[in-house]
C-alpha cells in the first residue's frame, strides 16, 4: 500500500480503550507511598506527647484501614486509564441523552474555577475578603432572574432534583405560613414532566396527582381542571415536556391553579430552547428552577456535582433558602436566612465552582448569545427530527407534522415489531460506534423510546454523523439482528451479567464485601 | 462581536450551515419552531443582561478580575472550619478529576462508561475500608443530605417517628435535616454534657417509638464521642437504629463507628481531597452493613461488581436498582438525580494516594495539632476550653474571662490577617486546625490573642461601634432545642 | 426442551371477516369463503429464527399440521409425542399441550390466537412449570402471552435454548366471546395465567419498567386502594389481578373472575350476581372497587357485567373507586377508558375524567368515554 491513504469509510471504525485494569486494591505493594503527610513539629510533639497512644482504648483503631499502598505514578496511571474508558461529552456527539442537555462545557471556565482566588476561599471568611465571589453569585442570580422573569433567585441547591425539592419545600412553607398547610395535601404533575417532581412532592408528604396528555401528546387542560381542588397545593410541571412539546395553554394551566389558591411551579430543566424567547414569570409561575449543569454549560462530572437555581415571585421570596447574598451600595454582603426561609438546604452558598462556570458561560454569550443558543438548539432539533424520521422503523409519536422545541422522544416501535430488537439493544450497539444513546425516563409512555436533544453545541455534520450511526444500527437490526443483540463489540468490556447485582447473597457493593463473600477462606 | 452573530460555542451559527438546515426542514426562519408559544408569552425585547465578553481573552480578564477581589486563605491565616475544611489536596487528585473523560461523562451504560463505574466502585470500596463497613453509596449531594436521608431510612425501616439527637449539630445541617424529615420524623434533643452525649439522659428518653439515635462525632464543636458503644447498645435495646454523622478524616487512627455498633454512618467527603471552594465542593456518603433491610432503603446508586462473557474481566452495574420498589413503606421515598459523583472520584484518588500509612499519619497530625492549639490558646489569660472532651480538628474556646466578645476578637485579629475562628456564641469561638496549620501558625494565633487580651494588640472594640466594617459576617448561632 | 404446537386453523376467520376462528361452523364458513391458514407461514417465520441459532435442534411436537410438518420444513428435528383428530379442534390443542408438558417441554411455543392460548392454559392447568410463549397468528390477541412478532417469538425461543432457560412472568390469558364480537361487542374474560418467558435486556434498563416493577406497581396500587377503604362500607370488588392483590392485602379470598363483597375485612359474598349485589347495597353504604379490564381499557360492561347500570345507580354518585397501576393507563396509548353499562344515562354520568388510584399516595386523572353512546356523554 502506498500513498494516498484511501478515503475514510462512511462510519468511523471506533474502538474504545480497554485497559483490562485491575481493581485498585490488586495494585497494592506493601510499603509504597502515594503522598507523604507533613510531620508533627518537635515542639508540638514535646507539648502533647503521643496523642495516639493516649487515646482511650475504645477510640484507638486496632487494625489500620486496608487501603492500597501505591507509588504516586501508579495511582495516577490507574485513574488515567480508567478515565480513558469513558465516553464523555467531550468525545462523542452527545445528543443521545435527551432531557439532560449535554452541551459544551467551555474549557476556559475550568481554568477560571481552579484559580486559588476561588479554590482557597473559605465560606465563612469575612465578606470583605469575598467580594469577588459574592459579586459573581449576586450577578448570576440577577441574570437568572432576568432570564426567568422572577423577582428573586437562589443558587443554593446542588442539582436539578435538589432544586425541585427546594421548590416543593418553599410551596409547603408558603401554605403553612398562610394556615393552609393541612388543607392543601395534593401536588399535580404531568406524566411527561420530570419524575423528580412527583418524587420530591411525595418526599415532602404530598399526595401526587398525575395528569395524562391528550391523544396528540399535549397536556390536557380539562384533565387538569378535574384534578384541581382546594386540596391542591401546587402544580409542578415541566415545559416544554420531555416530548419537546410546548404546552400552548401553559398560562391557562397556571391561571387554573391560581383560581383554586394553588401555586404553580415550573421545572425548567428543558429551558435550553426558550432562553430569551419566553419566561416563567410571564406565564404566571410562582416558582421555577433551572439546572446550571444543563442549560448553563457546566459539565456533568460523571453524575454531579450539578447545580440548581430556584427563582420565585416576590410573594415567595421570604421562603428562599439562606444565607442570601445581597448588595449594599457597591458592596456585597451576606444575610442570614430570614424567619420564614426554608433554611439551609445545602452547605453555605451552593456549588460555587458551577455557579462561577455558569456566570462565565453567560458572560461569554450575553443576551443575543443566549437567544441564539435557544434558536440554534431548536433548529438543530427540528433538523434532527427530519433526519431521524428518514430512518425506516423510527417514528416521533404525538404532534404529528408539528415542530418541536429542543428535544424529541422518538420510538423504535415499528422496528421492534419488525425485528424484535429493542431500543435498549440499539443503544448498546450505537456505543460500538462511539455514540451515546438513551431511552427514556420511567415509565415508558412512548414504546421503545429514545430521546435526542442536540442542544446548540453540535455542528450539522456531527448531527448527520449521529443519524448515520442510528440508520446503520437500524439496518443491522433488520438484516443482521444478532450483531445488535450481541453488542457490545467495540467497547471497554463485554456483555455483563447483571443478575449478580440483584441478590443479597451474591452482590458485591465494595471490594471488602466481595472478598468476604467469595474469598473468606483464603483470608482466614 | 461578529456580524452576523457567530459564536465559538454554537457551530451552526455559521451562516451557511444555518441556511442549509432551515432549508432542509422547510422553514423560513427559526420563528416557525415556536408556533406553540403563544404570542402573549413571547418576550418582545432582548434580555436585559450585561454586555458579554465574547472573545475568550476578554472573558478571562473579566472573571479573573472579579476573583482577584477575593483574599483567600492563602493570604489569610485561617482557623475556619464549621463544615468546610482546609486540607491539602494532592496534585494527582486534581489531575484526575480535571480529565475531560471524567469531567464530561454523565449517564453512559457500564459498557461505554466502564471507567466511571470502576472509579466509583473503587471510591465506595476505599471508603468502606476507612469506615469498616461493607456498603457505601455513590455520593449524594453533601453531608447534610446524607444525614437527612440516613434518618429517613431509619424511619422508613421502623415506621417510627422519634429521632433522638444526642450531639451538638452544625446549625445549618440541622436546619436542612429538620426541614427534610419533618413530615415523617420528630427530632428531639438530648442536651450534651461536656461536649458529648449524655448517655444516661439519652437512655431515659429511649423507647419503642424511637426510630433512630443520631450522634455526630466529631460533633459541631469537634468533640469525639467516647461512649459510642454504650449508646449503640442502648439504642439497639430499644429497637432503634444508631445513625452516626462523621467526617472520615480521622479514621486512620480513630476506631470507626461501625466497630462501635453504628448501623448507618454518614457525612461529608469534602475533607478527602476537595478544595474549600467557598463551601461549594461537598459530597455526602451513607454507609451501612451488607444487610438488605438497610440497603433496600438507600435511595442512592450503588455500583457493584459483575462478571462478563470474558473470564477475568470485571463488569459493573447498579446493585438492586429496583430496590425502592421493595421499600416497606412508600411514603418518604426519595429520588436519584445528578449529585456529586466527581467528588467521589476525587475522594477515591485521595484515599488511594494516602494509603493506610498516610491516613494514620494524618490522623495523628490532626490530633496533635488540635491538642497543641487547645494548650496554646488556653494558656492565654481568660481563655478557657468549651469542654474537656477529646477533640479532632475543632474545639471551642470561651472568651468570657477576657471580657471580649467573639465578634470583637474576630474583628481585631482580622486586622492582622488572621481569621481566628467562627463565632458560635457571644463569647464563644469555634477554632479549627488541620495539617495545613503549622505550629508557627498556632503560635501566631495564641500570641495575637494574648496581645489582644493584655491590651497590647490591636484595638478590640466592637466593629459595629467602630464603623470600620459595613458588612455582616455569616454568623452561626448556637443550636437551640 | 423446546416444544411446538400449531393451531392450523388459527387466524382463518380474520381475513374472512369473521372476527375469530373458534368453532367448526366458522372454520367451515371460512374455508367456503376461500381463506387459507396463516398459521403455517407464521410458525415457519418463528422457527427459522430458532433454526438459525440451533440448526437441527430437536423439538417436541404434534403430528402433521399441528407441528411436525412445519418443524421439519424449518430445518429442525421433530419428536412427535402427540396426535390429534381430523380436522383438529380445541380439545386436541388442550390434550396436546398437556402431552407436551408431560413429555418434558420446558418452553412450549404455540402458534395461534387467544382461543389457542385458552386451550393451552386449560391443558397445562395452574401452577405448571412449562413456560409458554405465543407466536401471534390468531385474529384476537388480547392476552399478553404473545411475542410482538413471529420472529421475535423465535428469537426468545432461540435464546431460551442458548441460555438454558430465561426468566418468566405470569401473564393473563384473556379471550372474548366471539359470538358477541361478531355483534360488535368486545367482552374480554380472564381464563387463567401462563408463565411467559422474557429476555432481559443487555442493559439494566435503569429507568424502564421491569417485571419486578410491574408486580410492585400492582402491589402499590392495591395498597393505595386499601388505604382508601373505610369501616362500615360494603366494597364490591370486581375481577382482575389488581383486585386479587387488594383482597390479599385485606386478608380475604377472592374469586378471580367474579365480584366479591367485602365489609370490615371480611368477605360477605363471593361471586355475587347483580341481584345479590343490589341486596347488599340495600343493607348500607357501599362502593364498587374496579380495575381496568383487558387491553381495551374497559372499566365497566366487560368482564364485570354484574356491576350493572342498576347496581351503579343503587350505589349513587362517587361510589366508584378505580384502581390500576400507572402502566395500565400508559398502555392504552392515549385512548380513553371505556364504560358500557347499557344505560346511556349512567354511562354519560361516568364519561369525562376519572381519578384512578395508582399507588399509596398517587392518583391519575384519566379520560373516560362511553363509546356505545357516542355524542351523548361529555367525553373529550
Amino acid at each position: 500500500m502506498s500513498l494516498p491513504v484511501a478515503p475514510k469509510p462512511a462510519l468511523r471504525r471506533f474502538h474504545q480503550a480497554s485497559w483490562d485494569e485491575p481493581i485498585i486494591f490488586e495494585l497494592s505493594t506493601p510499603g509504597e507511598r502515594g503522598v507523604l503527610v507533613t510531620s508533627i513539629e518537635p515542639g508540638v510533639r514535646e507539648a502533647v506527647g503521643d496523642v495516639v497512644a493516649a487515646l482511650p482504648a475504645g477510640l484507638r483503631r486496632d487494625t489500620p484501614p486496608a487501603l492500597p499502598e501505591m507509588g504516586q505514578m501508579r495511582v495516577l496511571k490507574h485513574y488515567l486509564r480508567l478515565s480513558q474508558e469513558n465516553l464523555g461529552a467531550d468525545f462523542n456527539v452527545d445528543i443521545g441523552q435527551g432531557t439532560c442537555t449535554m452541551k459544551y462545557a467551555p474549557k476556559v471556565n475550568e481554568q477560571l474555577i481552579r484559580t486559588p482566588g476561588l479554590t482557597a476561599m473559605h465560606p465563612l471568611q469575612n465578606p470583605d475578603d469575598a467580594q469577588g465571589v459574592l459579586e459573581i453569585v449576586w450577578n448570576t442570580e440577577r441574570m437568572l432572574a432576568e432570564i426567568s422573569g422572577m423577582d428573586e433567585v437562589s443558587l443554593h441547591t446542588q442539582g436539578g432534583s435538589a432544586a425541585i425539592w427546594s421548590n416543593v419545600a418553599m410551596i409547603r412553607a408558603y401554605h403553612e405560613a398562610n394556615g393552609e398547610g393541612e388543607q392543601r395535601r395534593e401536588v399535580i404533575t404531568t406524566i411527561f414532566s420530570h419524575p423528580s417532581n412527583a418524587a420530591a412532592a411525595k418526599a415532602a408528604g404530598y399526595d401526587v396527582v398525575t395528569v395524562h396528555p391528550d391523544a396528540d401528546g399535549y397536556p390536557h387542560l380539562e384533565a387538569l381542571k378535574r384534578a384541581l381542588s382546594p386540596r391542591t397545593a401546587a402544580i409542578m410541571v415541566t415545559n416544554p415536556e420531555d416530548t419537546g412539546i410546548y404546552n400552548p395553554a401553559i398560562k391557562q394551566w397556571v391561571d387554573a391553579a391560581h383560581a383554586v389558591g394553588a401555586l404553580a411551579s415550573y421545572d425548567q430543566a428543558n429551558a435550553n430552547g426558550i432562553l430569551g424567547i419566553t419566561r416563567a414569570r410571564d406565564a404566571g409561575f410562582d416558582v421555577c428552577h433551572f439546572n446550571l449543569h444543563k442549560t448553563f454549560g457546566t459539565p456533568h462530572g460523571s453524575g454531579g456535582p450539578g447545580a440548581g437555581a430556584n427563582g420565585v415571585s416576590a410573594a415567595l421570596a421570604p421562603f428562599l433558602p439562606g444565607p442570601r447574598v445581597a448588595r449594599e451600595g457597591d458592596r456585597f454582603v451576606v444575610r442570614e436566612a430570614g424567619e420564614r426561609s426554608i433554611g439551609a438546604v445545602a452547605p453555605f452558598f451552593g456549588v460555587i465552582p458551577n455557579i462561577v462556570r455558569a456566570y462565565s458561560w453567560m458572560m461569554a454569550l450575553g443576551a443575543e448569545g443566549l437567544r441564539t443558543v435557544a434558536e440554534i438548539a431548536v433548529l438543530n432539533n427540528n433538523y434532527l427530527l427530519q433526519r431521524v424520521l428518514e430512518i425506516p422503523g423510527a417514528s416521533a409519536p404525538y404532534a404529528t407534522g408539528r415542530r418541536r422545541i429542543e428535544q424529541v422522544r422518538y420510538s423504535w416501535q415499528q422496528l421492534f415489531e419488525q425485528t424484535g430488537v429493542t431500543s435498549e439493544e440499539i443503544g448498546v450497539r450505537a456505543a460500538d460506534f462511539g455514540m451515546h444513546y438513551w431511552t427514556s425516563h420511567h415509565p415508558y409512555v412512548v414504546p421503545q423510546p429514545f430521546t435526542l436533544e442536540p442542544t446548540e453545541s453540535y455542528s450539522m455534520a456531527e448531527l448527520d454523523e449521529y443519524v448515520a450511526v442510528l440508520a446503520e444500527v437500524a439496518r443491522e437490526a433488520r438484516e443482521q439482528p444478532e450483531i445488535v443483540r450481541t453488542a457490545p463489540h467495540n467497547q471497554t468490556v463485554h456483555h455483563t451479567h447483571h443478575d449478580d447485582l440483584d441478590e443479597p447473597e451474591r452482590w458485591a457493593i465494595t471490594w471488602r464485601a466481595y472478598q468476604r463473600k467469595y474469598f473468606a477462606e483464603a483470608a482466614a | 462581536m461578529t456580524d452576523p452573530f457567530v459564536h465559538p460555542y454554537i457551530p451552526n451559527t455559521a451562516p451557511e450551515s444555518k441556511a442549509a438546515m432551515l432549508a432542509a426542514v422547510g422553514a423560513a426562519s427559526v420563528d416557525e419552531f415556536y408556533a406553540d408559544v403563544p404570542a402573549e408569552l413571547r418576550l418582545d425585547r432582548a434580555l436585559d443582561l450585561p454586555a458579554p465578553f465574547t472573545a475568550e481573552q476578554d472573558l478571562v480578564r473579566h472573571v479573573e478580575g472579579l476573583l482577584a477581589k477575593n483574599v483567600s486563605t492563602r493570604n489569610r491565616l485561617s482557623f475556619l472550619g464549621a463544615g468546610t475544611y482546609h486540607h491539602y489536596v494532592p496534585a494527582v487528585v486534581d489531575e484526575v478529576i480535571n480529565r475531560s473523560e471524567f469531567l464530561t461523562a454523565y449517564a453512559g451504560e457500564p459498557y461505554e462508561d466502564h471507567g466511571r463505574f470502576q472509579a466509583l466502585f473503587e471510591y465506595q470500596s476505599l471508603m468502606a475500608e476507612l469506615l469498616a463497613m461493607d456498603v457505601v453509596n455513590v455520593p449524594t449531594y453533601d453531608g447534610y443530605q446524607a444525614t437527612a436521608t440516613a434518618l429517613s431510612m431509619a424511619g422508613r425501616m421502623s415506621g417510627r417517628r422519634r429521632v433522638l439527637v444526642a450531639s451538638d449539630v452544625l446549625p445549618a445541617k440541622l436546619s436542612k435535616v429538620r426541614d427534610f424529615v419533618r413530615v415523617h420524623l420528630d427530632l428531639e434533643f438530648v442536651d450534651t454534657v461536656d461536649g458529648v452525649t449524655d448517655v444516661a439522659g439519652l437512655a431515659a428518653r429511649l423507647g419503642d417509638d424511637v426510630a433512630a439515635v443520631w450522634v455526630e462525632t466529631p460533633s459541631h464543636t469537634g468533640a469525639v464521642e467516647a461512649r459510642l458503644r454504650e449508646i449503640a447498645d442502648a439504642a439497639h435495646a430499644a429497637g432503634a437504629v444508631l445513625v452516626v454523622g462523621t467526617d472520615p478524616i480521622g479514621y486512620g487512627v480513630l476506631t470507626p463507628p461501625a466497630e462501635q455498633g453504628a448501623d448507618i454512618v454518614c457525612g461529608d467527603i469534602q475533607s478527602l481531597g476537595l478544595h474549600q471552594w467557598f463551601g461549594g465542593a461537598h459530597g455526602g456518603f451513607i454507609a451501612v452493613h451488607d444487610d438488605p433491610k438497610f440497603i433496600m432503603e438507600m435511595p442512592s446508586r450503588l455500583f457493584g461488581l459483575a462478571t462478563t462473557d470474558v473470564p477475568g474481566e470485571y463488569g459493573f452495574g447498579d446493585v438492586a436498582y429496583d430496590r425502592t420498589s421493595f421499600a416497606q413503606r412508600e411514603d418518604g421515598k426519595e429520588w436519584v438525580g445528578t449529585a456529586a459523583a466527581l467528588w467521589g472520584i476525587a475522594a477515591g484518588v485521595y484515599l488511594a494516594l494516602m494509603g493506610p500509612e498516610g491516613m494514620r499519619e494524618l490522623g495523628e497530625v490532626l490530633l496533635a495539632r488540635t491538642r497543641y492549639a487547645q494548650q496554646a490558646l488556653v494558656a492565654v489569660p481568660g481563655i478557657a476550653l468549651g469542654d474537656d472532651a477529646l477533640h479532632l480538628r475543632e474545639f471551642t474556646i470561651d472568651l468570657a474571662g477576657t471580657g471580649l466578645t467573639a465578634t470583637a476578637v474576630i474583628a481585631a485579629l482580622r486586622a492582622q490577617g488572621l481569621e481566628p475562628g467562627v463565632r458560635v456564641g457571644e463569647h464563644t469561638l469555634l477554632v479549627c486546625v488541620t495539617e495545613m496549620t503549622s505550629q508557627l501558625d498556632i503560635d501566631r494565633l495564641a500570641r495575637a490573642l494574648r496581645e489582644l487580651v493584655s491590651g497590647t494588640g490591636a484595638e478590640a472594640s466592637d466593629p459595629t461601634d467602630s464603623g470600620a466594617t459595613t458588612v455582616s459576617a455569616p454568623i452561626l448561632e448556637e443550636q437551640s432545642a | 426442551m423446546l416444544a411446538l404446537l400449531v393451531n392450523p386453523v388459527a387466524g382463518i376467520g380474520g381475513p374472512a371477516g369473521l372476527a375469530g376462528s373458534d368453532g367448526a361452523a366458522v372454520q367451515q364458513r371460512a374455508n367456503e369463503r376461500g381463506a387459507s391458514s396463516r398459521a403455517t407461514e407464521r410458525a415457519l417465520a418463528a422457527l427459522a429464527e430458532v433454526a438459525a441459532a440451533h440448526p437441527g435442534a430437536r423439538v417436541l411436537t404434534v403430528v402433521g399440521t399441528m407441528g411436525a410438518d412445519v418443524a421439519r420444513a424449518a430445518g429442525l428435528e421433530p419428536v412427535v409425542i402427540a396426535r390429534h383428530g381430523e380436522p383438529s379442534d380445541a380439545a386436541d390443542t388442550t390434550a396436546a399441550a398437556r402431552a407436551l408438558a408431560d413429555g418434558g417441554a420446558s418452553l412450549l411455543l404455540f402458534v395461534g390466537g387467544d382461543g389457542t392460548a385458552r386451550d393451552v392454559a386449560a391443558g397445562l392447568g395452574a401452577g405448571g412449570r412449562t413456560a409458554v410463549l405465543g407466536v401471534p397468528a390468531g385474529v384476537k390477541m388480547y392476552s399478553p402471552v404473545f411475542a410482538v412478532s413471529p420472529r421475535a417469538a423465535g428469537g426468545v425461543a432461540a435464546a431460551w435454548l442458548t441460555d438454558g432457560g430465561l426468566p418468566v412472568r405470569e401473564q393473563e390469558v384473556l379471550d372474548i366471546d366471539e359470538e358477541a364480537l361478531r355483534h360488535a361487542r368486545v367482552e374480554p374474560r380472564l381464563f387463567g395465567t401462563l408463565p411467559v418467558p422474557f429476555r432481559p435486556g443487555r442493559t439494566q434498563a435503569r429507568k424502564a419498567a421491569t417485571p419486578a416493577d410491574e408486580q410492585a406497581a400492582v402491589r402499590a396500587a392495591a395498597r393505595g386502594a386499601a388505604s382508601a377503604l373505610r369501616p362500615g362500607v360494603r366494597y364490591l370488588l370486581g375481577p382482575g389481578g389488581t383486585m386479587t392483590e387488594l383482597a390479599r392485602l385485606l386478608g380475604v379470598p377472592k374469586t378471580p373472575l367474579g365480584v366479591d363483597v367485602v365489609l370490615d375485612g371480611r368477605r360477605v359474598l363471593a361471586g355475587a350476581s347483580e341481584h345479590e349485589l343490589l341486596d347488599e347495597i340495600a343493607r348500607g353504604p357501599a362502593a364498587a372497587v374496579i380495575t381496568v379490564i383487558g387491553g381495551q381499557g374497559f372499566l365497566l360492561g366487560r368482564g364485570n357485567q354484574q356491576l350493572s347500570a342498576r347496581v351503579l345507580r343503587a350505589l349513587g354518585a362517587d361510589a366508584l373507586i378505580v384502581v390500576a397501576p400507572e402502566q395500565k393507563l400508559i398502555d392504552l396509548g392515549g385512548r380513553p377508558l371505556l364504560v358500557d353499562t347499557g344505560d346511556p344515562e349512567v354511562d354519560a354520568g361516568l364519561a369525562g375524567f376519572i381519578r384512578v388510584i395508582t399507588g399509596t399516595s398517587t392518583t391519575s386523572i384519566y379520560p373516560v368515554d362511553a363509546p356505545e353512546h357516542e355524542g351523548e356523554g361529555h367525553a373529550p
